[in-house]
C-alpha cells in the first residue's frame, strides 16, 4: 500500500448556515486518477478551492507529500508541487500561450526578480515552455493570446502550465468543459498517460471520460462524500443512483 | 504588424521631441526649448508612474509625493550648499546634479517602499485612496514645516550644475533632461520585457492565478512601486531645477492627478504614452492658456471625452491596439 | 480655563467629525451601491456652499440659502450622474478616477467663471449667532452646536432610511447583489440616480453649513474630500456605520492633535519650537492613524464582506 501524496481528512467549510464541505475525507495515491463527481452545487469547487488554498476550511486537515499544508498560501502550495487548473479564468489573458507557460517556468526557476534580460530571448524559459505546449498539443498556437484561444485550447494551456510547474499532483477542474468530442478524446488519452507522472484529482461532468479514466471515484452530494470506490462500485451503488437520478430512482 | 507600427510612431515622437528644441534654440526661440524641457520632465515622471500603473495596474493617486520629494531633495541640498550649513548637522549640501539625482532616487524610493508596504496590502479603491492620503500627509508636512519655506516654497538661486555642461543655458539643460527621459524609457522597456515585468503584468491580468503558479504578487508589486517612485523622484529633481523653485504644490494631489492624466492621454502601458501625453498636455496648456484663462475647464472636457470615448489614448489611435508577443 | 478650552476643542473635533460624516456617508453609499469612486464629491460640497451663499446674499435669508444648497447639489449630482457617471459603472477604477477628476476641473473652473476668483462670505443666521456657556465658564458658538445637531439628525435619518424604508431595502439589496435587484424588477438606473443625488445633497448641506464659518471659495471641497477618503478607508468602504465612526475618530484626532501635541512638545522644548514640531506632526496625525488601522485591519474597521 503506497502512501497517498494528498490526503484530506475531516474537512469542514460552511458559508453561514450552509455546509459546503461537510466532514470530507479523501486521498490521492501515486499513479492514480481519482475522480470527484456530484450534481451541480455539491461543493466540488469549494473542496478544490480549499485544497489549492484559495479558501480556508473551518476545520480539518490537508496533507500534501506527508506534510500539513493548511497554513500555506496558494503560491507556497504551488511551489511544493500541487498544481491546479481552473474552470474559467486564464493565467494572463493578454499574454500569448507561450508566455503563459513561460511564467510557470520562471516561477519554478524562482527567478522573478530579474529586470533586464528580455524573456523572449531567454532559451531557459522558452524551451521548457515550448516543450510543455508540445506535450499538450498546443505548440501550433504558441503565439496566440490566451484570451483568443478556444475553450478547449485554454484547458490544454492550463495543463501545460501545470506540467511546466513540475507538479507532483494535479487538481483538474473540469478539463473537458467546452471541448468537442475530438478534443475530449485526445485529452482523455493524454491524461491517461499523465497519471504515471502526476496523479490527478479530477472534477469532471463528462461521465464517459470519468468512467474511462478513473481508478477511483468519490461522489459528493450536499458537501458530503456519499461513496468512494471503483468505477463498478460507483455504478452499482444505490445511494449514488438516488442522488443522481433523484425521485425517479 | 501593430508592434512594428508602434515602433515607428515611437521613433517619430522621440525624434520630434529632440528636433523641435534644437531648431528653436538655433532660431533663438528659447521659450520653446523650455517648453520641450517641461515636456521631457513631466514625461519622465509619468514614465515612472507608468511602471506601476501601466504594467502593474496599480492606480497610484499619490505619485506627486515622489515627484515633490525629488524636488525638495534638489532644493534642500542646494540651499545647504549655498549656506554652507550641513544638513542634519553632518551631511554637506551639494549643487551637483548627479549627486542630487542619487539622493532623490534613494529618498523617493525609501518613501515609496514605506507607502507601498502599507497600501499594497489592499487593492482596488482602497489602494487609490490610501496612496492619495499618504501623499496628502507629506503635502501637509511640507506646508507646515517652516525650515524649508513651508507654504512659500524654496528657491534655487542658480540652477544646479552638471560637470562639463553649462546648465544655465536652456538647450544643454534640455539635453540633460532628454537623456534622462531616454534612460527612463529604456528602463521601462527592459522591465516590460523581463521576467520581473512578466510577473508584474501577469499579476495585473490575474492576481489569483499568478499566485497559483507560485509567484506572490505582493513582493513583485512592492518592488515595482518602489522603482516607479524612484523614477518619478528623479523627474521631480529636474523639475525643481527647471523652475529653480520647489513648493508644496509639487506634492499636491492635483499633481498626482495630472500624472495619471498624462498617461491616459497618451495610452496606458504604452512605452511612449507618457511622452505623447505630456507633449499634448503642455501644448494644450500653452495654447488653450493663451486663448482663455479658464483653460482647465476645456482640459476637463477633453479629458472626459478621452475617458468616455477614446480608450487607448493617442498612441492607441496612432499605432493600434497594444499587443504582447 | 484649561478644562474649558479642552471641552471647546472636543466640541470642535465633534463638529469636524459630523461634517466629515455628511461627506463620507455619500461617498461610501455611492461606492457601496454602485461600486464607483467619486472624486466629484468635493465639487458638490462646493456647489452647495456657493448656492447657499448666492441665494442668501440675494434673498437675505440663510435658510432659503440652505434649501437652495440642498436642491442645487442634488440637481448637480443628478445631472452629472445622468450625463457622465452612469457610463462609468462598468468601467475600471482608473477610468472612474480620471473622469471624475476631469469633472472637478470643469466644476472648479466653471464656478470661477460664474462667481469670479474672490471668496464669497456667508453670514451665520441671526437665530444661531449667539454663544452658549459651557461648563468651566467658556463660551461656545451656538452655530457650531447646531452643526453637530444637524449631523446627529442626518445620521439618525440615514439609519432610518436604510433600515426602515423601501428605498433603503433596495439600497441594501444593491450593495449585496447588483444583478438580483435588477432581476426583481427594481428600476436600477433610477435607484442609482437617486442614491447619487442623495449623496450629493448631503455633501451640499455640509458645504453650506461650513461655508458660514469659513469662506466660500473654489477648491474648498478638495481637502474635505481627501479627509472623507481617509474616513471611509478607516471605517471600511461601503459601511455607513464605518463612515460615522471613522468621521468622529478623524475629527477628534485631528482637532485634539493640533491642540494637544504642541503643548506636549512644550514640555520638552521651548514654546515656539514646540508649536512648529507639534503642528507639523499634528498635520500628519490622521494619516498615521489610518496607517496603523490599516496595518491591523487592511479593509477598515467595519469592512463589508467580500
Amino acid at each position: 500500500m503506497t502512501e497517498p501524496i494528498l490526503a484530506v481528512s475531516d474537512l469542514v467549510k460552511s458559508f453561514g448556515a450552509l455546509k459546503a464541505t461537510d466532514h470530507v475525507s479523501l486521498d490521492l495515491r501515486p499513479g492514480e486518477i481519482h475522480a470527484l463527481i456530484g450534481p451541480n452545487g455539491a461543493g466540488k469547487s469549494t473542496l478544490i478551492g480549499q485544497i489549492a488554498g484559495t479558501l480556508k476550511p473551518n476545520a480539518g486537515e490537508i496533507r500534501f507529500a506527508g506534510e500539513t499544508i493548511n497554513a500555506l498560501s496558494v503560491a507556497e502550495r504551488s511551489r511544493r508541487g500541487l498544481g491546479r487548473t481552473f474552470q474559467v479564468s486564464s493565467l494572463a489573458p493578454e499574454f500569448s500561450a507561450l508566455r503563459n507557460v513561460m511564467l510557470a517556468v520562471q516561477s519554478v526557476q524562482g527567478s522573478s526578480f530579474r529586470f533586464f534580460r528580455p524573456v523572449m530571448l531567454d532559451r531557459s524559459l522558452v524551451d521548457p515552455a515550448m516543450a510543455a505546449l508540445e506535450r499538450v498539443g498546443l505548440a501550433g498556437r504558441a503565439g496566440i493570446p490566451a484570451a483568443e484561444l478556444s475553450h478547449g485550447e485554454r484547458r490544454q494551456l492550463e495543463i501545460a502550465i501545470a506540467l511546466a510547474l513540475g507538479s507532483r499532483a494535479l487538481l483538474l477542474d473540469e478539463p473537458m468543459a467546452g471541448m468537442g468530442p475530438e478534443g475530449s478524446k485526445r485529452l482523455t488519452g493524454f491524461l491517461d498517460r499523465l497519471r504515471a507522472e502526476a496523479p490527478i484529482l479530477l472534477v469532471e461532468h463528462d461521465m464517459n471520460a470519468v468512467f474511462a479514466l478513473a481508478d477511483r471515484i468519490s461522489v459528493l452530494v450536499y458537501g458530503k462524500v456519499i461513496a468512494t470506490g471503483s468505477v463498478d462500485d460507483i455504478r452499482s451503488n444505490p445511494d449514488v443512483r438516488r442522488a443522481y437520478l433523484g425521485d425517479e430512482a | 504588424m501593430a508592434m512594428r507600427r508602434e515602433h515607428l510612431v515611437n521613433a517619430a515622437i522621440a525624434l520630434l521631441l529632440l528636433a523641435v528644441p534644437l531648431w528653436a534654440s538655433w532660431a533663438g526661440q528659447n521659450f520653446y526649448v523650455t517648453l520641450a524641457t517641461r515636456i521631457a520632465i513631466l514625461a519622465l515622471a509619468a514614465v515612472g508612474l507608468n511602471i506601476a500603473l501601466g504594467l502593474g495596474g496599480l492606480v497610484s493617486f499619490g505619485h506627486a509625493a515622489f515627484f515633490g520629494i525629488g524636488g525638495y531633495v534638489a532644493g534642500i541640498l542646494a540651499s545647504h550648499a549655498v549656506s554652507g550649513a550641513p544638513l542634519l548637522g553632518f551631511l554637506p549640501g551639494t549643487k551637483l546634479m548627479p549627486v542630487i539625482w542619487i539622493v532623490a532616487i534613494l529618498a523617493s524610493g525609501f518613501v515609496a517602499a514605506a507607502i507601498g508596504a502599507i497600501s499594497l496590502r489592499t487593492g482596488g479603491v482602497y489602494f487609490i485612496m490610501i496612496t492619495l492620503a499618504f501623499a496628502q500627509m507629506i503635502f501637509y508636512f511640507a506646508l507646515s514645516w517652516p525650515a524649508y519655506g513651508g507654504e512659500d516654497g524654496l528657491s534655487i538661486m542658480l540652477r544646479n550644475a552638471f560637470p562639463g555642461v553649462n546648465t544655465l543655458r536652456p538647450l544643454p539643460f534640455f539635453l540633460i533632461c532628454y537623456t534622462l527621459l531616454s534612460l527612463g524609457l529604456l528602463l521601462f522597456a527592459l522591465i516590460r520585457g523581463s521576467r520581473f515585468g512578466a510577473a508584474l503584468q501577469a499579476a495585473r491580468q490575474n492576481e489569483v492565478r499568478t499566485a497559483s503558479v507560485g509567484i506572490a504578487p505582493f513582493r513583485i508589486r512592492l518592488v515595482a512601486f518602489t522603482i516607479s517612485g524612484m523614477v518619478t523622484g528623479v523627474a521631480g529633481a529636474l523639475f525643481a531645477d527647471l523652475n529653480r523653485f520647489v513648493s508644496p504644490s509639487m506634492l499636491s494631489w492635483h499633481m498626482s492627478g495630472e500624472l495619471i492624466v498624462l498617461i491616459v492621454l497618451g495610452g496606458v502601458g504604452r512605452l511612449y504614452g507618457p511622452v505623447v501625453g505630456a507633449a499634448l498636455y503642455v501644448v494644450l496648456e500653452y495654447w488653450l492658456g493663451g486663448i482663455t484663462e479658464r483653460w482647465q475647464f476645456f482640459l476637463g472636457l477633453v479629458l472626459l471625452g478621452v475617458v468616455l470615448f477614446a480608450r487607448g489614448g493617442i498612441v492607441g489611435l496612432l499605432a493600434g491596439r497594444a499587443r504582447h508577443d | 480655563m484649561q478644562t474649558a478650552l479642552f471641552i471647546e476643542q472636543l466640541l470642535n473635533g465633534l463638529q469636524l467629525g459630523v461634517m466629515l460624516f455628511l461627506m463620507a456617508a455619500g461617498l461610501t453609499l455611492i461606492f457601496g451601491v454602485m461600486g464607483l469612486i467619486n472624486l466629484t464629491h468635493g465639487s458638490l460640497y462646493m456647489v452647495g456652499a456657493f448656492a447657499c451663499a448666492a441665494v442668501a446674499a440675494w434673498t437675505g435669508s440663510f435658510w432659503l440659502g440652505l434649501i437652495a444648497s440642498l436642491a442645487a447639489a442634488a440637481a448637480a449630482g443628478a445631472v452629472v450622474e445622468l450625463l457622465v457617471i452612469r457610463r462609468l459603472y462598468g468601467r475600471d477604477h482608473l477610468d472612474q478616477v480620471l473622469a471624475t477628476f476631469a469633472l472637478i476641473l470643469v466644476f472648479s473652473e466653471g464656478t470661477r467663471w460664474l462667481f469670479g476668483s474672490f471668496p464669497l462670505y456667508l453670514d451665520i443666521p441671526p437665530l444661531l449667532s449667539g454663544a452658549v456657556s459651557l461648563p468651566g465658564g467658556a463660551q461656545y458658538p451656538l452655530y457650531r452646536l447646531a452643526i453637530i445637531a444637524v449631523g446627529v439628525l442626518v445620521a439618525v435619518g440615514l439609519w432610518l432610511l436604510i433600515s426602515r424604508t423601501r428605498l433603503g431595502m433596495r439600497i441594501r439589496a444593491g450593495e449585496s447583489d447588483r444583478e438580483m435587484i435588477g432581476a426583481l424588477g427594481v428600476d436600477v438606473a433610477t435607484l442609482y440616480t437617486l442614491v447619487f443625488a442623495l449623496g450629493a445633497a448631503l455633501a451640499g448641506l455640509a458645504g453650506a453649513m461650513v461655508g458660514a464659518i469659513q469662506s466660500v471659495q473654489v477648491g474648498m471641497g478638495e481637502p474635505v474630500l481627501i479627509l472623507a477618503f481617509v474616513v471611509i478607508v478607516i471605517g471600511g468602504i461601503g459601511s455607513i456605520k464605518g463612515a460615522l465612526v471613522g468621521a468622529l475618530l478623524v475629527g477628534l484626532v485631528d482637532t485634539m492633535g493640533r491642540f494637544l501635541l504642541p503643548q506636549a512638545f512644550g514640555l520638552v522644548m521651548n514654546a515656539s519650537q514646540a508649536g512648529l514640531v507639534g503642528g507639523a506632526i499634528a498635520s500628519m496625525l490622521i494619516y498615521l492613524l489610518m496607517a496603523v488601522i490599516l496595518a491591523v485591519r487592511p479593509r477598515g474597521l467595519f469592512a463589508a464582506q467580500g
